[in-house]
């Protein structure tokens, strides 16, 4: 690339090259750190893969018999806690959205007060959620529709907020100068902007809540999670791919008909 | 009469069959107002236990902590390197249709799976502890850093490509200097991204058995020591805080 | 002149303490026709309309309309208020998503409860209003089209005719030919004339376009730094007048 001998080409200025330089030491110290320090028992990694595939095999084939009726019903459990969660999520976070976005609550206080309960439900996690619930209301799928709703709140709620601060002003002025109330400014000025997003967000995490309530069930919160932890502990390991497959189908079914529904909306 | 306003039918109906399930799916659950109202009782009582948060026992809090970041970053490294391949073969721009296809299939398997139940598989399979917590999240930073990168390389400028190819380049120096130029920052952003996901689900694979602070947290719910909860929850919440900041910080040193 | 409908006293408007953008303006608007207030950019002729509804608060002041001080209205009263006076705005401000019918219905939003806007139920004779000023506009057949759909004049139609369904005894028009081009500029002020006109209706306009101004304006008003420095009829405005507005000569 050089035209003489004695020039370098230089891509980058010395702090950037420090820069550099001390991200890659510090992953590459990480990464030493983490494999020297982590408690791994040798003979555990040795026959891993021995394990793994045992495991597989004894998979293999599915029994799809167990299918009906247990599966089934579980797997229905799941659907209705997944949509029942992610409705009452969106319910719950609506409030907070409003008072959230800067151009329509105009509280400083309200705005960090809201964005702290935003955070507060997004850093834990709805498995975090379903074991809390479950102390409170007991095992059953009511602690796993409360889990994924407050686990919702956090990721609607925030994604709203956003739409809403990117609402055009013009139209809710307009409707402020025809002398319309608050709440029919919101109605008339606000939502017809935020639909889309909301409707994309709402699918979005319909899709999310999906899988992760597949899980809940681990923790004693209802749905199909129950079935195959009681499948696991029982060593009915083709049971346990009828599960698994189950969940796969659902999942991705879910993704596709999303994706589909999103398409349309926009 | 003139219409004013088109009736929208489809939305009408959506709206009402939603209603209508919303209902329906309550009672299947048997979610009454009645259980509700406890639930609220015992709610409080459970919030009033856990305070004062009990950092007494900080020792078995940091130990798990530093275990769950331990898998984090393990899971990370050998995630991304595993992507690598797996993004280029699944890249159909790159790849010939009987690569990228089957590719593709798996890497879509492996995101399907939530992290969780892949983890308790490995447990099953290869016993507790941090190694299954490892092996499930490495198999979940598959499934999104390899999508990811495959995208990535789907959408770069053949042009670029074509011109390193015309140079005589062998397809090493073809990836090296047509495909990876224009896809490095991005990739490194994903990482980025992956780490700090990890590093929250590492958290919790503990649960079911696979290491990290997540077994101390499920143990001391077992317990029902709400108060060392509390002090978990906080511990956990305030690693992705500092997380959160930490890759902030890099991604802006990197830019 | 007859009794004015808006009188404004000593209007200051402070956007920041000590920076007056409204130099203590004093204007009577009487009853008919239309005031055009010209003036160059940045001269508070915006903000001066935005304080008559209240859009931008006043700092000091105020601004009398049948027997009440606008500028020290609050909540209900305020709202009350506001319908009486149509605004029609540069950039259309519609709601694009919604149809043209709901965006002139919109126009009904301070005399509807919220149950009926919802529910889309308004008032028979508020819907047979919105399709008659449609027809009046120009546009009888895009009730239920959507308003991005419109380009920008017939947007501006919709927008006047949702001030007229407010029933107005008022119309504020906030540059509302700045972003047409020429010929539909012309329509548009025709359009608005004729109506007002008809409803007898009183227009504030402020308006860049000196031409448009002396053809439909009984009255010009020339601001300049916030201050008012020419009030009289369209021929009463010379090229002195027009320097001391805008400044220099060059461009007369």
């Amino acid at each position: 690339m050089s035209a003489t001998l004695h020039r370098e080409g230089i891509r980058h200025t010395p702090g950037q090259r420090l820069g550099r330089f001390l991200v890659t030491l510090l992953t590459v110290a990480a990464v030493v750190w983490a494999i020297r320090t982590v408690e791994i028992i040798p003979e555990f990694l040795s026959d891993a893969p021995e394990q793994m595939a045992d495991l597989l095999v004894r998979m293999w084939p599915p029994d799809l018999g167990h299918y009906y009726p247990s599966v089934h019903a579980a797997l229905m459990e799941t659907l209705h806690i997944a949509t029942l969660g992610t409705l009452l999520g969106i319910a719950l976070a609506m409030p907070f959205a409003l008072m959230a976005a800067r151009n329509i609550c105009r509280s400083v206080l309200l705005n960090t007060l809201a964005q702290l309960v935003l955070v507060s439900s997004r850093s834990v996690n709805s498995l975090v959620w379903a074991l809390i619930f479950v102390a409170v209301f007991g095992p059953g799928p009511a602690a796993g529709v409360f889990a994924i709703a407050f686990r919702s709140i956090g990721f609607v709620g925030k994604l709203m907020a956003e739409a809403l601060e990117e609402a055009h002003p013009g139209p809710v002025e307009a409707l402020t100068a025809t002398g319309a109330s608050w709440p029919l400014r919101m109605l008339k000025g606000v939502w017809p902007q935020v639909q889309p997003s909301f409707w994309g967000v709402a699918l979005f995490r319909w899709d999310i809540n999906l899988r992760e309530s597949a899980v809940l069930g681990l923790v004693g919160a209802g749905g199909i999670g129950v079935v195959l932890d009681d499948a696991i502990n029982f060593f009915q390991w083709e049971r346990v791919a009828t599960i698994l497959l189950a969940i796969l189908a659902v999942v991705l079914l879910a993704e596709i008909l999303v994706t589909r529904i999103r398409a349309r909306l926009l | 009469m003139r219409r004013a306003f088109a009736p929208n039918w489809p939305a009408r109906i959506g709206l009402f069959v939603l209603a209508a399930y919303a209902v329906w799916a309550t009672s299947q659950l048997g979610i009454t107002g009645e259980r509700l109202a406890t639930g609220l009782g015992e709610g409080g009582r459970f919030l009033a236990r856990m305070w004062p948060p009990d950092f007494s026992r900080w020792e078995l809090l940091l130990e798990g902590l530093v275990e769950s970041m331990q898998i984090a970053v393990i899971s990370t490294v050998l995630g991304i390197i595993l992507s690598l391949p797996l993004g280029l073969m699944a890249a159909r721009n790159l790849s010939p249709a009987w690569l990228s296809a089957p590719t593709r299939g798996f890497i879509a398997v492996c995101r399907s799976l939530h992290y969780v139940i892949v983890a308790i598989l490995f447990v099953k399979a290869i016993g507790f502890g941090a190694l299954a917590g490892v092996a499930a999240l490495t198999v979940a930073s598959l499934g999104f850093v390899a999508k990811l990168f495959a995208e990535a390389i789907e959408e770069i400028s053949m042009k670029q490509v074509e011109a390193v190819r015309a140079s005589g380049a062998g397809p090493a120096a073809v990836l090296l200097y047509g495909v990876l130029p224009q896809v490095a920052s991005r990739f490194i952003g994903f990482s980025l991204y992956q780490l700090d996901s990890n590093l929250r689900n590492s958290t919790l694979v503990g649960i079911v058995g696979a290491g990290g602070i997540g077994g101390t947290l499920f143990a001391a719910f077992k317990r029902f020591d709400y108060d060392f909860v509390a002090a978990i929850l906080l511990a956990i919440i305030a690693l992705i805080f500092v997380a959160e900041i930490v890759a902030g910080r890099i991604r802006a040193a990197l830019q | 002149m007859t009794q004015p409908i808006l009188e404004i006293r000593g209007l200051v408007k402070e956007y920041q303490p000590g920076k007056p953008v409204l130099h203590g303006i004093d204007l009577a608007i009487g009853a008919q026709g239309i005031t055009a207030i010209i003036g160059p950019s940045g001269t508070g002729k915006s903000t001066l309309l935005r304080c008559v509804n209240r859009l931008v608060e006043p700092t000091k002041g105020s601004i009398m309309m049948g027997g009440q001080d606008l500028a020290r209205l609050r909540g209900g009263a305020l709202r009350a208020a506001r319908r009486r006076i149509g605004m029609v705005f540069q950039e259309y401000n519609l709601v694009e998503r919604l149809s043209v019918m709901e965006n002139v219905l919109t126009g009904r939003l301070g005399y509807v409860p919220l149950w009926r806007a919802w529910l889309r139920r308004y008032p028979r004779a508020d819907l047979d209003r919105a399709f008659a000023l449609l027809d009046a506009v120009g546009l009888p057949e895009h009730a239920t089209r959507r308003a991005d759909a419109l380009s920008g004049g017939q947007r501006q139609r919709v927008g006047i005719a949702r001030a007229l369904m407010q029933s107005p005894a008022l119309l504020l028009a906030d540059e509302p030919t700045s972003s047409l081009d020429p010929r539909t500029a012309v329509e548009v002020m025709e359009l608005m004339a004729r109506l007002t006109g008809e409803a007898g209706v009183p227009v504030i306009v402020n308006i860049h376009n000196v031409e448009l101004a002396k053809r439909f304006a009984v009255r010009i008003i020339g601001m300049t730094g916030g201050r008012i420095v020419f009030d009289g009829p369209p021929d009463a405005i010379g090229n002195d007048h027009l320097s001391e507005i805008y400044g220099g000569e060059d461009w007369i």
